[in-house]
Order: structure tokens, then C-alpha cells, then sequence
């Protein structure tokens, strides 16, 4: 491509601002493979004097917080809670959003802008109502309860962006299906969902890191007890209770973003495609 | 198409469910608990918005949830629109922006702690282990309590891990329109004479004013909310509450619905205006469509 060119000045802003980026991460990974005495005597750059002397690292950190801390526990509760979230979120959205983009019935617009209008509704809205529904139906503190919640928490996006990929796609396409003697749920199955595959892969990223990131639904609804806490949650927990233990502390951080890391070096194209799908265009 | 009723039921049905009873229904069954007493039982009229209004705690709320939209967002967009544009001319793009927009991946709560490892503190004399701590004693100066000095130094030190978890969303979109701008166009400017400055501020800014109104109200809803970097980071103390965390505050540690709901209606109505601007875009980007 061709660039327009840049001065050394550009370059620098850039730089630093890179710098300023990326420091703070890498302070946490090498301070999570320290000894503990060490992060606690010296800042973690002291190891830059002598990056490859391999005696001054160790993975006693990740043991202990994976163990007796209890992330590893977490990491499991955060796989158990975000995978159904992620799927049931899509599932529910896709039927809905196919309806909103091709079928004719009264109210349809009206009922797609209250959808647009749910997409900002704080969360800090339906905590107490729907807390008190949970613990009345005993759902507090339950995976199923987590679940629910999150797909209704997740879907005015994933309608919203899924009912705008699916409405971009050519009517033709639809109309001779339907011409053909297609049902709707052929339609939907058979044309909609295998041309949307990059939107649905958008999506599916998008949710995935929303639920595995979230610390105040888990919070509220499951409850610090860690058989059921979500990273997220026994992470914040580890703040309060290791105080200056940056050792642990570093390492149970990075345990929780090991995955949203992966997820991003590997997708990172569909994640930014999403972000732009998802912004209300002017 | 048309389609009979029990299809377009079937198809909408488990959604229209969700979406009532997650979102509808509590909204507005908050608005009503927020005229209620701790226990959510007896009326109390406006007693819990006197109280949202004039408590101190609530007060401090307010001030640092206006600081963060006005920091917040000028950063965020500003910054964004800066990388924007200047990544564009260098040829290792892609991996500037990947490192500006990696932040967007990890929770809160990780950003929560690896800045708080960053503005740890020790004794002046001592060793320093966080890093700003270390640049600041390597300059010369004293060691800086970052999380403790109110009200400036903390309630800044909390808003720069907001701006380094978001900056890489602006820039990611405002990168996209400013590369939508045609060629043509700022060729015709170059010919006319115009310097690069004069071409940013008169052609691309211009061209691409929508997107930033969109990231900037993105931004201001999303700032209005936050509550992950503050309860982990300080938890409101030290004069960095935060409305959000105020609200979890009285459902939880004081047990009081009434205020809790009165502190999320407020939150609601201070967002609803962006709601509805919200809608109004989507309405006219439907015509245009």
C-alpha cells in the first residue's frame, strides 16, 4: 500500500505510545515468573540486565495460584460459564435476527428500535429485580442462573448485529428460495447462517471475551463462594486478600487473560471486523 | 417475506423472552424499588434521590464520574483519531495497532492489577518496584503515592487504565473511516496548495466528524458505567467512588434497595439521552439505506 510518509516525529509518537502499551503487560508476565523474595527486593526490569540467565525465573507462582489460590478451579468455572453463554446467546439471536431482517409482521421496526434502544441499559438496572427473582427460584449462585443471564444481557448486540449482516445479504437470494417452496427454517439454515460465517465468527469472539471478562454479573449472581467463581471474580477476590503479594498476584492475573490473549493473536481480523460492525454508523 | 404468525413467532418468541425479562421488566421494576425503603417494602417518595443528591459520598460520585467522561473520552477520541492517522503512514501499521488494541482483549480486573503493580509504592530510600514509581525516583523525584493522593493524582492514575484499555477501540474504528476517505479528495487538496495540516482540519476531519461523534458517545456510555477498574483498584476509597460502585456498594455492603435503585435510575437517566440519540442514528442510517 502507499504511505504518505512520516517524519521522525511521527515515528516517535508512535513508539512511545507503543512503549507506553506494551510495558505494563510485560512487567506482569516477567514479575510472574520471579521468585517471590526477588519481585518483592527489585523492580521486575532488573532482569533486562541479564534476560537469558534462566536461574532467576520459576513457575512456583503459577503452581501456587493455580492450587492453593484457587485459579485453576476459576479457569474451569469460567470455561463452564462462558462456553453456553457464548452459544446460546448466538442461537437465540440468529433466529431473532433473521425474523427482524426478512419476515414481514406488524411491529417489526417498532420492535427492532426497542432492541437498538436495550443495547445501552446500564446493568446496574436489573440487578436487584432480577437477584431477588434468583434467590426466590433458588438460581442465585447456580451456573444456569449465570447463563441466562448472560443471553439476556448479550443479546440486543448480537441482534443488532446480526440482523444488520443478514439484511445485507441479496434478497434475490431469499425470495426465489421461498418462490422454490423453501420454509423459513430452510431458508435460515441452508442460505442465511453458512453466508454469515465471519459474522457469526465475530460475534461468537465478541461474546466469548464479554463473558469471560465480566466480573459484575458474576459477581452479583454467583457469589464470591469459589466452587462456582469465574476468574474474573476469584481474581478480584486475590486483590483484596494478597494485598502486596505481587508474585501470586501477577501470575493469577495472567492466568485469567491467557485465553482472551490467545483468542485475540488468533482472531484478532474477526474481532476488529465485529467492532466495526457493532458501532452505530453516523 | 411474508411469513405466517407461528413462524414469526417461533423465530422471535425466545428472544422477545429474554430480552423482557433481563432487561425490560427490571428496568422497570427499579425505577419503582428506587421509591422504596432498604428492604424494597414500604414507600418513601424522593427520600432516596435527597439522598443520592446530597449525601457526600454521592456527591464525590457525581464529580469523579464527570471527570472520567471529560478525561475519558477527550483522551480516548483524541488519541485514537492521533494513532489513526499517524499509524497510517508507517509501514509497521499493523503491529502498532495490534499492540495499542491488545488491552481490548483482558478483563478489567487484569488491567486492574497489572496498573496497579505499576503504580505500587514504596518508602522513598527503598527500592521501587512499580514502574512509574522508578521513573519517577530515576528523574530525581520523591516516590508518588499514585492511588492515594486525592483528589487528582488517583482519580487520574484509575482514568489512565481506562484510556489504555479503550484507545485501541477508538483508534480501530476511526482508522477504518479515516482510510474510507477518497484519494481523490486529498490529492485535489495537495494540488490546491494545502499543507497537511490545513488537510487534516479541513478535509479528513470533516469527512469523517460522524465516526467521531459515534466513538465519542460510545465512549460516554461506557464511562458512565465503570466499575471493574474502581472496585478492584481502590474500591472507592480515597475519593475515587465512582456511581457504579456506589450502587454495588448499597446492595451489597449496606443492604439498601431504595438507594441502590436510586442510584442505578440516576445512571439510567443520565444515559437515556444517548439512548435516544442512539435510536435517532439508527432511524436515519435505515432511510439512507
Amino acid at each position: 500500500m502507499e504511505r504518505e510518509g512520516a517524519s521522525p516525529l511521527v515515528h516517535l509518537v508512535i513508539i512511545l505510545t507503543c512503549l507506553v502499551w506494551i510495558l505494563p503487560t510485560l512487567g506482569l508476565l516477567v514479575s510472574s515468573v520471579r521468585p517471590a523474595h526477588d519481585v518483592a527486593a527489585t523492580g521486575w526490569w532488573t532482569v533486562l540486565r541479564n534476560p537469558f540467565d534462566l536461574t532467576q525465573y520459576t513457575l512456583q507462582n503459577y503452581r501456587e495460584v493455580l492450587g492453593a489460590a484457587g485459579m485453576g478451579r476459576a479457569f474451569v468455572n469460567s470455561l463452564i460459564i462462558t462456553i453456553p453463554a457464548t452459544l446460546l446467546t448466538i442461537g437465540i439471536a440468529a433466529f431473532a435476527a433473521f425474523a427482524f431482517a426478512w419476515f414481514q409482521f406488524p411491529g417489526r421496526d417498532a420492535l427492532f428500535l426497542v432492541v437498538v434502544g436495550l443495547l445501552v441499559v446500564p446493568l446496574q438496572m436489573t440487578l436487584i429485580p432480577i437477584l431477588r427473582l434468583y434467590s426466590r427460584l433458588g438460581l442465585a449462585g447456580t451456573f444456569v442462573g449465570i447463563w441466562l443471564a448472560h443471553v439476556g444481557y448479550g443479546l440486543p448486540f448480537a441482534i443488532y448485529l446480526l440482523r444488520n449482516f443478514f439484511g445485507s445479504l441479496p434478497a434475490d437470494l431469499f425470495e426465489s428460495a421461498f418462490i422454490d417452496g423453501a420454509s423459513p427454517l430452510t431458508a435460515f439454515f441452508r442460505l442465511a447462517l453458512p453466508l454469515s460465517v465471519p459474522a457469526l465468527a465475530s460475534l461468537g469472539i465478541f461474546q466469548f471475551l464479554w463473558v469471560w471478562n465480566d466480573l459484575l454479573v458474576g459477581l452479583i449472581y454467583l457469589g464470591g463462594s469459589p466452587s462456582v467463581a469465574p476468574l474474573t471474580v476469584r481474581l478480584s477476590t486475590l486483590v483484596g486478600s494478597y494485598g502486596q503479594s505481587w508474585h501470586l498476584l501477577t501470575a493469577a492475573a495472567f492466568v485469567s487473560m491467557a485465553v482472551p490473549m490467545a483468542v485475540f493473536f488468533a482472531l484478532q481480523r474477526y474481532f476488529v471486523r465485529g467492532i466495526l460492525a457493532g458501532a452505530v454508523k453516523g | 417475506m411474508r411469513v405466517s404468525r407461528s413462524w414469526t413467532w417461533s423465530f422471535v418468541a425466545p428472544a422477545l423472552f429474554f430480552l423482557g425479562l433481563y432487561l425490560v421488566y427490571p428496568t422497570l421494576a427499579t425505577i419503582h424499588t428506587s421509591f422504596l425503603d432498604r428492604h424494597g417494602e414500604g414507600w418513601v417518595g424522593l427520600t432516596n434521590y435527597v439522598y443520592a443528591f446530597t449525601s457526600p459520598a454521592m456527591r464525590t460520585a457525581f464529580r469523579n464520574n464527570l471527570l472520567w467522561m471529560v478525561v475519558f473520552t477527550t483522551v480516548t477520541v483524541g488519541l485514537g483519531l492521533l494513532l489513526a492517522v499517524l499509524t497510517d503512514r508507517v509501514r509497521y501499521e499493523g503491529v502498532a495497532k495490534s499492540i495499542i488494541f491488545l488491552p481490548m482483549a483482558v478483563s478489567f480486573v487484569g488491567a486492574g492489577v497489572i496498573w496497579k503493580f505499576v503504580y505500587a509504592y514504596n518508602p522513598p530510600g527503598a527500592n521501587q518496584i512499580g514502574l512509574l514509581n522508578q521513573i519517577v525516583v530515576a528523574l530525581g523525584g520523591e516516590p508518588v503515592g499514585w492511588l492515594l493522593e486525592q483528589p487528582w493524582v488517583n482519580n487520574l492514575a484509575l482514568i489512565m487504565v481506562g484510556i489504555w484499555i479503550w484507545t485501541g477501540f477508538a483508534m480501530v474504528i476511526l482508522s477504518a473511516a479515516y482510510k474510507g476517505i477518497p484519494k481523490e479528495l486529498k490529492e485535489a487538496a495537495r494540488v490546491d496548495g494545502a499543507s497537511e495540516w490545513q488537510l487534516f482540519w479541513h478535509v479528513s476531519l470533516p469527512y469523517i466528524q460522524s465516526t467521531i461523534a459515534v466513538v465519542a458517545t460510545t465512549m460516554i456510555i461506557n464511562v458512565l458505567k465503570i466499575f471493574d477498574i474502581v472496585y478492584v483498584m481502590t474500591n472507592g476509597n480515597f475519593g475515587t467512588e465512582v456511581l457504579a460502585n456506589r450502587m454495588y456498594k448499597e446492595m451489597f455492603q449496606f443492604r439498601n434497595f431504595g438507594r441502590a435503585g436510586a442510584v442505578a435510575v440516576i445512571l439510567f437517566l443520565a444515559i437515556l439521552p444517548l439512548m435516544l440519540l442512539n435510536i435517532h442514528r439508527f432511524r436515519r442510517q435505515e432511510v439512507e439505506r
